[in-house]
């Protein structure tokens, strides 16, 4: 509420001073009849802007010197009334006929400013990410162009092993001429990056590795070329299989609420040995059985195992200390596709990729 | 695959257990029985199983059955097939490995005098009928049958030949360069020097291991049978396979390491079979055996095997006793090891058992101490270890640069900017177009289309596609952002850093029934740039652009609503309007603003780290500057105009209006140029204001404004 300014004051005698400040206490006096309390102290008692504070700069401080006396007297007089009228103007306040004349329309939606949504990938890799960071579990990441050796050969898929057919493999062009284990290729997991951190870093590790990967798959409602896992690895001495089992059933149930269950079966990759699927009970019927477990109660959501020792040895060639018969680990890897979508109710893995607004923005 | 428990269940007396039962014991030892199938009273079920790459052996009824009785202890019924004692041979039939590198055994059987026809009841009753008929099998020529029963009781492939079509005996060999053989599925190949075949005297009869031939197949009018049973080598068998396209059962499982003392059984089991319908066996079986093969399959080594090491690498059990010498000893005894005491090696491991271990034929997975471990965890239950949790190690280190993709990250999203991921590949021609440096674009050998044929350089292709996406079903306020690696080099030497795309279209993100949205703008998109750069702690950050001319605006964007990116001396992106010619190349009839900061660079700055300045307690006052410039006086020229007078009370100024009219001249813009000044210890007088603003316009007067009057 702007203040309307005090006069201008050219005379100082004492009939334009009498007039002056009788017209302000008739406006102080029908302020506090028409205004609430709070507005009537801005107006006249205002520190900054108040009317009061008005007069004491412009009229006071302008009065020449034979006049102060007389404005001042004046001043204090008007001062006190505002002070009593405050007091009264509390009292009475706006009516409320004319509050309702002021009404709005409380249900129309509130105006947002609508903020972007995190990628449902994004945030389910970050919460999976989260709860191996509070185990203790460094974040490591490689390259998605890798060479077949890291991919593959380290990982114990020697040249020509029939598991190499399970992962249909994208190729960088030109690579015939190279030896195998150079050759580069769109890694078809995110595994080669315990080799590469296992040549950075002697043991203890402990890292969880989020990364993009591709396999050269047809593309149907829960197959994509492109995809995301998020392996783990965990090596120290005296690390064991019923490590491995404690430490997945602990993350299940952070990531899908306490009451779940783990359930452990043999399984089979060639860089761990021995090798297991992880079932979780259904988060969606409490294991009942019902159409998105097919009845079965369980859900099938990672691969993990015991490091094998051929890939330890292929880590002691640049770090010695990566000696199996001494040391031991675990590794574990699952798919960010799969968990999201069981988490977000999306049955298109396509629509992850395909950037539409409305699919994006429901993840806000 | 399927197999009846009806079938299993004839190799394990005393099996009590229900079919659902065993279904889920078998499913939690790795010997995973997807579906389980009730087929009616005294049927028994049909189960479908997945069964890992590695466990070839259990894919056939006898494997599993060998399972369940280590599973529950139960004896196995041995595979023994009483044949009627032979009518002797004038000479042995003649059977020579010539490829020593790529078969194992041969073993030959001749049968003379059969009848071709429908298979008939067998030995144990109707076993082939009555199987065959569960598992929808088809019943086809009782040699035929003979080899697909052999297959599904045991795994072992074995081949029958019309012995009337020989000319001489057996030769497994290479073939010959340019060599013809038409094979069963009546395809005409030409051979290769690296093929493995099965010959007589003159010519290829069979793709060892593959598939049979053509001409020497068993006809209703044949009369003389030779059986095959035989051992190949798994790369030999998978190249010749790879080779002509072809996965067979029989391939499928030479690749993965057969059994080399199961093909005279299956010779014996196919015998059994075709001989029912009549017939008789000429001379012993011929039994060819390579002993390098021998030595690396049937006869391995023992391996030695410690309590100690089961208990180091498998921890804990539910069970308080753990893994004992018993449980070792049972398990890896009815998966068909044997197991020989031996003394400990270290005094200090007495008392605990130390073993050697031989391993079973038909297990060429189990090599190491590891394997035996792991059969050991498998058939005790996986699921009665304990949940323990080991020991916290070192401290948590996080990515160097995860605080800056974070930071990147939370502008965009707060920007109202939705957060994508697009295909890491885009078509040769979009690779060229949005290369940051020309050429160095990487094919792929073998991409999943045209469209997918390069790595990305760039994340613009994958934007477009998105924006377009959108647009082109009704979305038309488009706000997208993808956080990815993108790729450069050469096939040689692949090159990856994290670059930030990002492309708007429509309206502001304003979600409203009382305020109508406003079109997005380039200097939309330069804000959000704005501020992802301000998280970084920049030196010497400025935006410029050149004349179209000059060559040096990616092709991708409008050469004069366009903006590159610099700093500390290195380009950092790129933003603007998409080009007209691309838009219509896509079919694009809006604006659509699109830029790509190249993280690799962004993230060499130190994330800026707020300080706190003291906030003046004295008024600030503000003096509005009505400025005429010409056209070509951009407003960076005013900016640094106001930057250069350095009045410390100077704290900001800023555009507060841009406009043109027609009272102006007509290359001239008008712009309103606000200023705030402020002292940190006082409140400013008067003539001091005067004079600051006396400065300005000397100032912004030299930079070649003209004030409005």
């Amino acid at each position: 509420m702007a203040n309307e300014a005090i006069p201008n004051l050219t005379a100082f005698d004492e009939a334009a001073l009498e007039k002056a400040f009788t017209a302000l206490e008739a406006q102080a006096r029908s302020d506090a009849a028409s205004l609430e309390k709070e507005p009537f102290r801005l107006k006249w008692l205002g520190r900054k802007q108040g009317l009061l504070n008005e007069v004491s700069d412009q009229w006071l401080k302008a009065a020449p010197p034979e006049a102060k006396k007389s404005v001042g007297q004046r001043f204090k007089t008007l001062k006190e009334l505002a002070e009593g009228l405050l007091e009264q103007a509390s009292g009475a306040g706006p009516t409320d006929a004319s509050l309702k004349a002021e009404a709005i329309d409380i249900t129309l939606p509130g105006t947002q400013r609508l903020t972007g949504a995190e990628h449902p990938i994004t945030r389910t890799m970050n919460e999976i990410v989260a709860v191996f960071a509070a185990l203790g579990y460094s974040v490591g990441v490689g390259p998605e162009v890798e060479t077949d050796f890291y991919n593959f050969e380290c990982m114990n898929f020697p040249p020509g092993h029939p598991a190499r057919d399970t992962q249909d493999t994208l190729v960088v062009a030109n690579q015939e001429r190279k030896p195998l284990r150079d050759r580069l290729l769109l890694r078809t997991h995110t595994s080669p990056v315990q080799m590469r951190t296992m040549e950075q870093q002697p043991p203890p590790v402990r890292i969880v590795i989020p990364g993009k990967v591709h396999r050269n798959d047809a593309a149907d409602a829960t197959h994509s070329p492109i995809f995301h896992q998020v392996e783990g690895l965990c090596v120290d001495t005296n690390i064991t299989f019923s490590d491995l089992k404690g430490t997945l059933d602990h993350a299940m149930k952070a990531l899908f609420g306490s009451s779940v269950k783990t359930r452990f079966f043999p399984s089979f990759f060639p860089f761990t040995e021995p090798s297991a699927d992880v079932q979780i009970s259904c988060i969606f019927c409490g294991g009942k059985g019902c159409r998105k477990c097919k009845d079965s109660g369980w859900i099938e959501l990672l691969g993990c195992g015991m490091v094998d020792p051929a890939v330890f040895a292929f880590a002691a060639e640049k770090q010695p200390a990566y000696d199996a018969k001494k040391i031991s680990g675990f590794a574990f890897g699952m798919g960010v596709e799969r968990i999201a979508m069981m988490k977000y109710g999306i049955s298109e893995i396509g629509s992850l990729f395909a950037g539409d607004m409305r699919f994006l923005g429901q993840f806000a | 695959m399927k197999i009846l428990t009806q079938w299993l269940r004839s190799y394990l007396s005393g099996l009590s257990v229900d079919d659902a039962q065993l279904a889920e014991d078998l499913t939690l030892r790795g010997i995973a029985v997807e579906g389980n199938y009730p087929l009616g009273e005294g049927r028994g079920s049909l189960y479908e199983m997945d069964i890992t790459t590695n466990r070839v052996d259990a894919m056939n009824h006898y494997g599993i059955a060998r399972e369940a009785a280590a599973i529950y202890g139960l004896p196995l019924k041995p595979l023994e097939f009483a044949l009627l004692a032979p009518r002797p041979a004038a000479s042995p039939f003649p059977v020579r490995i010539e490829a020593e590198d790529a078969c194992g055994r041969f073993t030959a059987r001749v049968l003379r005098g059969v009848t071709i026809g429908e298979s008939r009841d067998w030995f144990a009753g109707a076993e082939v009928a009555t199987y065959f008929a569960l598992l929808e099998q088809k019943m086809i020529l009782n040699a035929v049958d003979a080899t697909n029963f052999a297959w599904l009781a045991m795994g072992q492939p074995t081949h029958a030949f019309d012995l009337d079509k020989l000319e001489g005996g057996i030769i497994v060999r290479r073939a010959r360069m340019g060599e013809r053989l038409k094979t069963l599925d009546g395809v005409d190949r030409v051979l290769d020097a690296d093929d493995l075949v099965v010959a007589d005297h003159r010519k290829a009869l069979a793709l060892a291991g593959v598939m049979g031939g053509w001409d020497t197949m068993i006809t209703p009018e044949t009369k003389n049978v030779l059986i095959e049973a035989a051992w190949f080598d798994p790369m030999a068998v998978r190249q010749t396979a790879r080779r002509h396209g072809l996965h067979t059962d029989a391939s499928h499982r030479f690749e993965r390491g057969a059994d080399l003392n199961a093909a005279p059984v299956a010779s014996a089991l196919v015998s059994a079979i075709l001989l029912a319908n009549g017939g008789w066996i000429e001379g012993e079986l011929v039994d060819v055996c390579v002993a390098a093969f021998e030595e690396r399959t049937a006869r391995r080594k023992p391996i030695g095997l410690a309590l100690s090491e089961v208990r180091r690498i498998l921890g804990k059990t539910d069970d308080e006793e753990g893994i004992g010498a018993a449980t070792v000893g049972g398990v890896l005894t009815a998966l068909g090891c044997g197991l020989a005491s031996q003394p400990p090696a270290a005094p200090q491991t007495s008392g605990q058992g130390m073993w050697k271990v031989t391993l079973p034929s038909w297990r060429l997975d189990l090599e190491r101490e590891i394997d035996l471990i792991e059969e050991v965890a498998r058939v005790y239950g996986y699921n009665r270890f304990a949940n323990t949790l080991p020991a916290f190690g070192e401290g948590v280190k996080a990515l160097p640069w995860a605080e800056k993709e974070a930071a990147s990250r939370s502008v965009m999203l707060a920007a109202g900017f939705n957060e994508a991921i697009g295909s890491t590949f885009c078509s040769a021609a979009d690779g060229a177009l949005t290369a940051p440096q020309p050429g160095l674009v990487v094919p792929l050998g073998n991409p999943l289309s045209e469209e997918a044929g390069v790595l990305r350089p760039s994340l613009v292709p994958g934007m477009l596609a998105m924006i377009a996406g959108n647009l082109n079903r009704d979305v038309d306020d488009v706000r997208l952002f993808e956080l990815g690696t993108v790729f450069g080099g050469t096939t040689e030497k692949v090159e990856e850093r994290p670059s930030l795309g990002f492309g708007a279209a429509g309206s502001l993100p304003v979600e409203s029934a009382l305020h109508t949205g406003r079109v997005i703008d380039f200097h939309d998109v330069k804000g959000v740039v704005e501020q992802v750069l301000a998280k970084s702690e920049m030196r010497g950050m400025y935006f410029d652009r050149f004349p179209a001319e000059a060559g040096l605006t990616p092709e991708w964007l409008h050469p004069y609503r366009a903006a590159r990116v610099v700093a500390d001396g290195a380009t950092v992106g790129w933003f603007g309007l998409l080009h007209p010619r691309e838009a219509a190349a896509r079919k694009l009839r809006q604006a659509v603003f699109i830029g790509e900061l190249y993280l690799d660079r962004l993230y060499k700055m130190p994330l800026r780290k707020p300080v706190a300045r003291e906030i003046s307690r004295y008024q600030p006052v503000r003096r509005d500057f009505s400025l005429v410039l010409d056209e070509s006086i951009p407003w960076e020229t005013i900016d640094r105009a106001m930057a250069e007078l350095h009045i410390p009370e100077l704290v900001e100024w800023r555009v507060r209006e841009v406009f043109r009219d027609e009272r102006l001249g007509k290359s001239e813009y008008a712009l309103l140029l606000g200023a705030t000044f402020q002292a940190q210890d006082r409140t400013l007088r008067e003539e001091e204001l005067q004079a600051f603003q006396a400065r300005v316009v000397e100032a912004v007067s030299k930079a070649g404004a003209r004030l409005r009057v």
